[in-house]
């Protein structure tokens, strides 16, 4: 549905995006994750057509953003960083204007309007003036801008950014429920948002890939430790030592709180049954012992830590 | 609905829900009736001047004596009134991002210059129009000719179209509403000048490519009642030369 092929864009003699390649199958829901000026919105505005790359190559659905830009516009509902909103507008006169720019005929339109306004939540707000409205509605009139002509390719430049939790779990519900009829591109510095909603997750960095998985592949590849969060009731002064001393333990910690430990083992080693026994003959007491997994946070710091700048 | 009449449609009702338009509209037709007021007092104080003077019915030249004072005067008022109406027509779409909207839908940027355009187009006739009112009452009491007045007219749309295409250019180069106001000002500043530096090159070949730069002769010319192909062309060929400009100015700020 969309492929990238050596894209490389240049503002002057800084480097924006550095020889990117990657596609997407029809359907999939990908996460950009990068953290700022990582190249993101670069990214999705040379897939919108709104810029074109210096070099390189992009297609959408089969069409070369270059070369028929009007097919590419066609098949793609793009909702930039900050919605393009005319705030003088009622949601009603905005979305009838979006329509006729994106090509709907009367009838289309109608009838596409009432199924988005109610995708989107929209219908007890139809009638405001959109500057009146609060940055969550602004938001989803955002969104319902890109999903108004049904396309086949949404791009979403940061869908969440400043919206409280209801908001946000409520944008993510729907970009899930277009999941699947839709392809999707959204870009995202929280990790928790790429993990919830996407398949697959593209790392941006200094305007290059740095790992294209899915969030859990990701995460087992660069997990070097399994690490165990022990709580006991009350330890013994020596306990921490004896803990390190069980075989595949690679460092025991103090945790945050009293009483509270970590744990690294070595990979593929599970000692929670040694340290459960070590527990029970001390008798310090087991409140808590469980696993940690890797966060998608873990394997971003890695994957981003400052390099050698690209020239 | 093609495209352009789409966004003829949404600036229209742009204009017209923000107090922009009422704001200028009214300083424009209350500033264009007292200049009028006082050509025509000025007129008549004259008439009685002669009458006493020669002691006869003095015939006095309505079109010299009123109407083309007046339509000088209008236009240094739209040198300053109508930058005000087009800085925001691209500036705007900058600031709050609605251009990623334009440029990413299935629309091309000439219709959308051409909208625009149009639409700023649309406003000033309703504007020039209500002055029309002027010739109207004044013919009640007064006999003149009618047709040097439909000329005036047809200028002061020209000169109005025209300074409306360099504010359609100077906003398409900044995202700032205020520096787009002052750029396109500053343009028809510089035309006006043009006219008045001719004269200083008399009949060199400098002299009359500044004179015909220079809107200041084919705007003369026309409210004097001259109907000539070569001012019409210097109108429209400007117009087309700014819609250019602007067309250019929009497609570098994307290949920047």
């Amino acid at each position: 549905m969309i492929d990238v092929q050596h894209v490389t864009k240049r503002y002057g003699r800084n480097t924006a995006l550095n020889d990117i390649s990657f596609s997407i199958e029809k359907g999939e829901v990908v996460a950009f994750l990068g953290p700022n000026g990582a190249g993101k919105t670069t990214t999705m505005r040379i897939l919108t057509g709104f810029m074109p790359p210096t070099t390189g190559s992009v297609k959408i659905a089969g069409f070369d953003c270059l070369e028929e830009p009007w097919e590419v516009k066609k098949h793609i509902g793009y909702l930039p960083e900050s919605p393009p909103l005319y705030l003088e507008l009622t949601v009603k006169e905005y979305l009838t204007f979006v329509g006729r720019i994106k090509r709907l005929g009367p009838d289309e339109l109608q009838e596409r309007m009432g199924i988005t306004i109610d995708q989107t939540g929209l219908s007890e707000v139809q009638g405001r003036v959109i500057g009146h409205l609060s940055r969550g509605y602004r938001q989803r009139v955002g969104l319902a801008q890109a999903l108004l002509h049904n396309p086949p390719v949404l791009i979403l430049d940061e869908p969440t950014t400043g919206l409280d939790p209801n908001q946000i779990i409520e944008i993510r519900d729907l970009i899930k429920s277009l999941a699947g009829s839709h392809t999707i591109i959204l870009s995202t510095h929280l990790l928790a948002e790429a993990t919830a909603i996407c398949q697959k997750v593209i790392i941006i960095h200094q305007g290059q890939i740095v790992a294209i998985d899915s969030p859990e592949q990701l995460g087992a590849k660069l997990q070097q430790a399994e690490i165990l969060n022990l709580t006991v009731k009350q330890a013994d002064p020596d306990f921490i030592e004896t803990l390190g001393k069980i075989s595949g333990v690679i460092h025991v910690s103090a945790g945050p709180a009293p009483n509270t430990f970590i744990i690294e083992t070595q990979i593929g080693e599970d000692v929670r049954e040694d340290v459960t026994k070590l527990v029970m003959t001390r008798g310090v007491g087991l409140l808590q012992l469980s696993t940690q997994a890797v966060s998608l946070e873990d394997v971003f710091k890695v994957l981003t830590k400052p390099k050698k700048p690209i020239n | 609905m093609n495209p352009v009449q789409t966004i003829v449609a949404k600036e229209l009702r742009s204009f017209f829900v923000s107090p922009v338009v009422y704001v200028i509209g009214a300083i424009f037709l209350a500033v264009v009736g007292l200049l009028s007021y006082q050509s025509v007092a000025n007129a008549s104080n004259q008439a009685v001047r002669l009458m006493q003077l020669q002691n006869t019915n003095a015939q006095l030249n309505l079109n010299e004596m009123v109407f083309r004072p007046l339509f000088q005067s209008m236009n240094l008022i739209l040198m300053i009134i109508l930058p005000l109406l087009t800085m925001r027509l691209f500036a705007e779409e900058r600031k709050l991002h609605t251009f990623e909207l334009l440029l990413t839908s299935p629309i091309g940027v000439n219709e959308i210059v051409s909208g625009k355009f149009l639409s700023v187009v649309i406003v000033y006739a309703g504007l020039l129009s209500l002055t029309a009112l002027i010739p109207m009452t004044l013919s009640a009491y007064a006999t003149f000719d009618w047709n040097p007045i439909m000329l005036g007219y047809l200028a002061l749309f020209l000169q109005g179209a025209l300074m409306i295409s360099i504010g359609l250019f100077a906003s398409a180069l900044t995202e700032n509403q205020i520096i787009a106001a002052f750029l396109s000002f500053g343009l028809i500043l510089g035309l006006w000048v043009l006219g008045a530096l001719s004269t200083a090159f008399g009949d060199s070949a400098l002299g009359h490519i500044l004179s015909y730069v220079s809107f200041s002769e084919h705007y003369a010319r026309l409210i004097r009642g001259l109907l000539n192909v070569k001012d019409l062309m210097y109108y429209i060929s400007g117009m087309a030369f700014m819609w250019f400009a602007a067309h250019q100015a929009i497609d570098a700020y994307r290949w920047k």
